[in-house]
């Protein structure tokens, strides 16, 4: 099994990001015993200390792995679990499964779009909350569920929407 | 206005023919005569699935249930148990052995519909400790298999028991791991699907939320027969609890040496590792999760080769589903003659359902196959919410079909799901009621399938995109004859020529609505004064949607 | 520690043959009685963890060492989450459903304590586990 080529990885340009993560994300690749087939893994990772993963970070995996950054990307864009923008501080993610849509989560997202002035995937004005929609979390018993963060509100009704984004607010 | 007590009276086919409108008539005149209209509402039901004992009535809440019910009981049911709340023990259901009353549905024998085979220590265990899950009779399969039967008895076994496939597509379990088992190569995989993308299905994170061990047990079993040493879990990195749990099971059958070099003192290694997949619908194909887990795009390849020919990095796998395994540590301990004696002729055993929508009791089932979508809607599922009427049940999630009320009493398995133009899938069971627009749905499930083909196959990935174009536009009004027309052509056109299952399957939503339903599309449709227009008279009635509401 | 035989499997199983008892038919000699939580993600949603703490906290409160919490998976039945199940000895197995951290106490005090369950809160179960 192959270690991943030492290539110098360019300084990355982007102020924001922060070197340690970097740091941190190179560390965690050069721990796996293979990075044959570990891109996704790799990817789990960056976006888990990134919260997202800009065009920089994907090269730097790119250039990491000896890959391709189109490659990189590739696989970025095919998967709808990965985000190549930020995060709003809490993600609101409704549920768009068939139980939950037929019981009328299409209703809860436009009043969300509604309050928050955004589009899904759209990051509000003050940077609090991103709007996403999602495919079925497997609580359908619940539906309508909405998911901000890790918590599930379930039978969510329009009129309580206010009173579950104050809590955040 | 909502009533305090409704009274149900069946109105299936059954009961009408013992006069149940009759006693619906007495029921409602008698109300009246006591001035309890705002008290007590008379509902005619479906079949409760009961029929020998008919005409049935059901009172709610009190949920008492009153069998061989006369148009003369009627007096009786509203003197006595509406208006003083006694129950009128004579009309109550009778337990033919023990000759007990039984007055709450539940308690009937008849109504034990559930048999938990996949689902056995669900809710029973607790899955963070695997000295319970052995108490409870756990890795007893993985030793029998281990120390008592040679690869080809497990193998034979598993054949035998007629086990199918319980991810959706229904292939043969004991096949597959023949075929890979066949296979000259001295390493080979077994994959367990757990992405379970059909948006309304949840029994595979609930097996491996509640019972992550009989799925290792099971793979292990697996990878015994085959002769694989490694077995991988792909599981949808949306599921964090069932993550957590399989790590802690996994940590705690290495340590207690049930995985890892020499299981039960043979020469028998295996261990597992876990993947993650990142939100691709697609990923279910196996093709498919054996690219996601070598790191790749998730695209489907043409089979074959077959994943058992070549697979995981060109070697033979065996991928097999969450539900299917926690089948097997109960065929090889309790025999597949045990397995094959459940269900019908050429669908053996249980199936997990994810009953949802409108039924009142939303929840999973697990059914022996060859049961009735009357009993588990009506039965097990409590029926519709709000007394509202059944319209469609959705199987196979998006690449299912819709099943109306004349199929009701189809006994389900694999086959009689495919003749009525759906299909098993993985176990979703959507039901609609009169309010839910079925045009609608079906536009609801081309966006889901849209927004997955992986674009690979160009049908697939510009057709969906057509035909979602297509009906939005017909459900916002403006649609005409010729889309329709181009709505069919455009279906079995991706139906036809897509490489996986993904686009085999994404119009049988739009063919199954077309075809039940043809009247709600031509509610929409402008032109229908046109001469083929077979829906005038039902668009000129507008039919009233509840999602407009 | 690690298993070797069939005969090492089934010394533990038998070792741990009372809980298989206590939860499927109530016969157990052992005075112990356990309280089954679903904590599945439906369950874990609905309050779960909230009944949870209550349980072990009104255990505590009343000083009942042989009583035990314990978190299992989820039963299905999504409509009445969170569910509880009480498993007392020489008493068949109940099932609570919609078991919100303010029912606690009094399945403490009257079933727990007092032997009697409480009637309105009890879910029939309609299958059978293989």
């Amino acid at each position: 099994m192959t270690k991943p080529h030492e290539i110098d990885v360019y300084e990355p340009v982007e102020g924001e990001l922060p070197k340690e993560k970097f740091d941190e994300l190179e560390a965690f690749i050069n721990s796996l015993e293979s990075t044959d087939g570990a891109l996704i893994e790799i990817l789990h990772k960056a976006q888990n200390l990134f919260g997202y993963l800009p065009r920089d970070v994907q090269l730097f995996v790119a250039r990491k792995l000896g890959i391709p950054g189109a490659e990189v990307f590739g696989v970025v864009s095919f998967y709808s679990y990965f985000t190549t923008e930020p995060r709003g501080k809490h993600t609101i993610s409704v549920c768009m499964g068939t139980a939950c849509f037929v019981r009328g989560s299409d209703k809860i997202l436009e009043k969300l779009k509604e309050k928050l002035q955004v589009q899904v995937n759209e990051i509000t004005e003050d940077g609090l909350f991103t709007l996403k929609d999602i495919r079925c979390v497997g609580a359908c018993g619940l539906a309508p569920v909405i998911m901000i963060d890790d918590k599930v509100y379930g039978r969510v009704k329009e009129e309580e929407l206010d009173g579950i984004l104050d809590t955040y607010r | 206005m909502a009533t305090r007590s409704n009274i149900l009276v069946c109105g299936g086919t059954g009961c009408l023919a013992s006069e149940s409108d009759k006693v619906i008539k007495n029921l409602e005149l008698i109300i009246k005569a006591r001035g309890y209209e705002n008290e007590a509402r008379v509902i005619r039901t479906g079949c409760f699935g009961f029929c020998e004992k008919g005409p049935i009535v059901k009172i709610e809440p009190d949920n008492v249930f009153y069998v061989m019910v006369g148009p003369k009981d009627a007096k009786d049911i509203v003197d006595e148990h509406i208006i003083k709340g006694r129950t009128v023990d004579r009309l109550l259901y009778r337990e033919p052995k023990a000759n007990e009353i039984i007055n709450r549905q539940e308690d009937m024998p008849f109504y034990k519909k559930q048999l938990r085979v996949a689902l056995r220590n669900c809710g029973l265990i607790n899955p963070e400790d695997i000295l319970e899950y052995i108490a409870f009779g756990g890795y007893e399969a993985l030793g029998k298999a281990l120390t008592s039967m040679t690869r080809d008895q497990v193998v034979d076994e598993v054949k035998r028991s007629g086990l199918r496939g319980r991810g959706g597509g229904g292939f043969p379990t004991g096949i597959k791991w023949e075929v890979t088992k066949k296979q000259d190569d001295n390493e080979k995989f077994i994959i367990c699907n757990a992405d379970e993308g059909d948006p309304g299905a949840f029994m595979d994170r609930s097996i491996l939320e509640g019972d992550p061990h009989s799925v290792i047990e099971a793979m292990a079993i697996g990878g015994y027969a085959i002769g694989a040493s490694k077995g991988i879990i792909y599981i949808r990195a949306e599921y964090p609890l069932a993550i957590s749990r399989l790590n802690t099971a996994l940590n705690q059958a290495r340590e207690q040496g049930l995985l890892g070099k020499n299981i039960f003192g043979s020469d028998f290694s295996f261990d597992i590792n876990i993947k993650y997949g990142a939100g691709a619908f697609v990923c279910g194909e196996e093709t498919a999760l054996i690219n996601s887990c070598t790191g790749k795009r998730g695209e489907p390849n043409y089979k074959p080769p077959y994943p058992a020919e070549k697979g995981y990095w060109g070697h033979p796998t065996c991928v097999n589903n969450v539900e299917t395994f926690a089948n097997i540590p109960q065929i090889i301990t309790r025999g597949a003659d045990w397995f094959a004696s459940i269900g019908t002729e050429k669908s053996k055993g249980t199936k997990v359902f994810a009953l949802a929508g409108k039924v009142k009791n939303v929840g999973l089932v697990e059914v022996p196959m060859g049961i009735t979508f009357r009993e588990i809607i009506f039965d097990i599922g409590g029926g519709i919410q709000g007394g509202r009427k059944f319209k469609a049940v959705q199987t196979g999630g998006p690449s299912g079909g819709v099943i109306t009320e004349q199929y009701l009493d189809t006994p389900i398995d694999y086959d009689s799901l495919i003749s009525i133009g759906s299909m098993m899938g993985s176990g979703g069971m959507i039901v609609m009621d009169e309010t839910d627009n079925m045009v609608k749905i079906a536009k609801f499930y081309l966006e889901f399938t849209m927004d997955e083909s992986c674009g690979r196959c160009t049908p697939c990935r510009i057709g969906t995109k057509r035909m979602y174009e297509i009906l939005d536009k017909i459900t916002s009004g403006k649609g005409t004859m010729a889309d329709i027309d181009a709505l069919k052509q455009l279906a079995y056109m991706v139906k036809g020529s897509s490489l996986c299952g993904l686009g085999q399957t994404a119009p049988n939503p739009v063919i199954s609505t077309l075809k039940h339903f043809w009247e709600e599309y031509m509610a929409f449709i402008k032109d229908v004064d046109n001469p083929r227009g077979e829906g005038r008279h039902i668009a000129k009635n507008k039919i009233k949607f509840a999602t407009e509401k | 520690m690690s298993i070797k035989s069939m005969d090492e499997l089934r010394k533990i199983r038998e070792e741990h043959q009372n809980k298989v008892n206590l939860r499927q038919s109530g016969n157990n000699q052992e005075d112990r009685i356990e309280i089954l939580i679903g904590m599945a993600t439906c369950g874990i949603s609905s309050g779960a963890r909230e009944t949870l703490n209550a349980f072990v906290e009104e255990i505590g409160k009343q000083g009942l060492n042989n009583a035990k919490v314990i978190t299992v998976g989820c039963i299905g039945y999504c409509h009445s989450e969170p569910t509880v199940q009480v498993n007392m000895p020489g008493q068949k197995p109940v099932l609570y459903g919609t078991v919100k951290k303010d029912k606690v106490p009094d399945i403490v005090n009257k079933h727990i304590i007092g032997g009697q369950p409480v009637e309105n809160l009890i879910l029939k179960v309609d299958f059978e586990r293989a």
